[in-house]
């Protein structure tokens, strides 16, 4: 049976939202930026318009008024956001239960079904363009074709409120002529390697010998020219049916840069019972503790480490965090972001191996408390209780990283 | 979070008296307008889920008849609105 597969994509997703909702901004330039003054300044999404100035997501919000003096700036809205996610995957759940969304603004849709063909596949997706646009007020772009790359690809091709279609016989005409960074995973840095050998297309990574991909890209070479060839046969998920979390982690660009020890040890306080408390929440401990640094001048590194029990206690977390901190940090400038990550999970219950030197009362109690906290929290908002710590100062304990947390899309595989 | 709501002239917040059916449905009684004044829904000609670009948002939207005229309310969740005429 031939797979049947759409790739749904909002259009300028924030924007559009915020354009639906405030009528008078609708025919000027708009952009969704973060918060200037918390130093998350950046574009998010830009609107039709504001794309024709030539700004681009990711820029600082001054760049981008340079290029569109009367851009019209207005900060993010996660909460409608989500809501309008979930409305669109509500829209294809009358289509299909194998839903799978990559980030809150992309999802893949797997239509097939026996004897179904591709201009039937088609006629769905114009359906579903269509709901979008009238049900929802903003418009979606729909790539059809037989596998989750080329529908990807194809809701790329025409935007917006578009239905592109791929099909086993005019993919070479419509995929191989793309840029080779169009494809899933050519990321800066793969396509500087392929252009290396003179591989510009789709169509060169499709033509080119396996084993010469994989000498240039080791393994995923080879996952490339699958890719570009169409056989790509990757599964499109089940919409409920969540991957199982690998790790847990949380980070943030701070109100200002941290510039030393008390201020690294608040963020990772702060980090840390976020962490602890979505550890509790899906019965995890973590076996590893990984933190994350950029400094002033954008140069990043991670850091990790073993921990010898198994835990979900925020303090033990933020604890060998700040060891890891102290042995590899030498504050040569002061920091812009940081993250603390919970890896190396087991299920919360499993058997462990107790120790003599540790008072394990001690610790039990301390879980207690935690747990007591997040019950707090849960009923009286997350600010209703807090660590001393926090109010040293009042722009970096007042993170909640927690409920600020949004969801981006994750890897492919 | 909490969800950043946003106000227009065109789009109006109303109190709506609803009645929700044995099997959970959702019938719009009568409007009240923001001077007080009470319209009751004659009939509710057509449930659909749709947005409004009037007064921009989306939501529920229940085609209504009220002294012989159609208009449209709709279900923000959990506001009701209506669009206003100018």
């Amino acid at each position: 049976m031939q797979r049947i597969i759409l790739h749904a994509d909002f259009n300028a997703f924030y924007a559009s939202v915020e354009c639906l909702h405030r009528v008078e901004i609708r025919d000027k330039p708009v952009a969704v930026a973060g918060d200037p003054d918390k130093r998350h300044g950046i574009i998010l999404t830009k609107n039709q318009y504001a794309k024709s100035f030539g700004i681009k997501t990711g820029e600082a919000i001054w760049q981008a008024k340079q290029k569109a003096p009367g851009l019209i700036v207005v900060p993010p809205n996660y909460p409608l956001y989500l809501k309008f996610a979930r409305m669109g995957r509500e829209i294809y759940a009358r289509y299909s239960s194998q839903i799978e969304p990559f980030g809150l603004d992309e999802a893949w849709i797997d239509i097939s079904s026996a004897g179904r063909n591709m201009a039937e596949g088609e006629a769905i997706a114009q359906e579903i363009r269509e709901r979008v646009r009238d049900e929802l007020g903003i418009t979606v772009s729909v790539g059809v074709s037989f596998n989750k790359v080329f529908a990807k690809l194809g809701s790329d091709l025409k935007k917006p409120d578009a239905v592109t279609v791929i099909t086993g016989s005019d993919y070479k005409d419509k995929i191989w002529p793309l840029p080779a960074g169009e494809l899933l995973y050519v990321g800066r840095s793969t396509n500087v390697k392929l252009r290396r050998y003179g591989m510009q297309t789709i169509g060169d990574i499709a033509n080119a010998r396996p084993e010469l991909l994989k000498c240039i890209l080791g393994k995923w070479g080879l996952v490339l020219h699958d890719f570009a060839n169409g056989l790509d046969d990757s599964p499109v998920a089940v919409m409920d049916c969540d991957p199982p979390v690998k790790s847990i982690g949380n980070s943030c660009t701070t109100p200002r840069d941290m510039c030393s020890d008390e201020d690294v040890k608040l963020m990772f306080y702060v980090l840390s019972e976020s962490v602890a408390a979505r550890l509790r929440e899906g019965g995890f401990l973590c076996k590893t503790v990984q933190i994350g640094l950029r400094d002033s001048e954008l140069y990043s590194f991670e850091r990790q480490c073993k921990l010898r029990r198994a835990t979900d206690i925020s303090s033990e977390i933020a604890g060998a965090a700040f060891a890891l901190f102290s042995q590899n940090y030498s504050w040569r400038r002061p920091l812009r972001s940081i993250g603390v990550r919970a890896a190396d999970l087991t299920p919360y219950g499993s058997p462990v191996q107790l120790t003599l030197t540790e008072d394990e009362s001690k610790r039990e109690k301390k879980e207690k408390l935690e747990r007591a906290i997040d019950d707090i929290r849960q009923r009286f908002g997350h600010f209703a209780i807090e660590r001393a710590i926090m109010l040293k100062d009042s722009a970096m304990g007042s993170i909640n990283p927690k409920e600020e947390h949004v969801i981006h899309p994750v890897g492919f595989f | 979070m909490v969800e950043r709501t946003y106000e227009n002239d065109i789009k109006v917040y109303v109190s709506v008296d609803v009645r929700f059916d044995e099997g959970g449905n959702i019938r719009p009684l009568r409007i009240i307008w923001e001077d007080g004044r009470t319209f009751e829904i004659q009939r509710v000609l057509d449930v659909r889920r749709a947005a409004s670009l009037k007064a921009g948002g989306s939501g529920i939207r229940f085609k209504c008849q009220i002294n012989s005229k159609e208009t449209y309310l709709f279900y923000e969740q959990p506001r009701w609105f209506v669009e206003r005429i100018k």
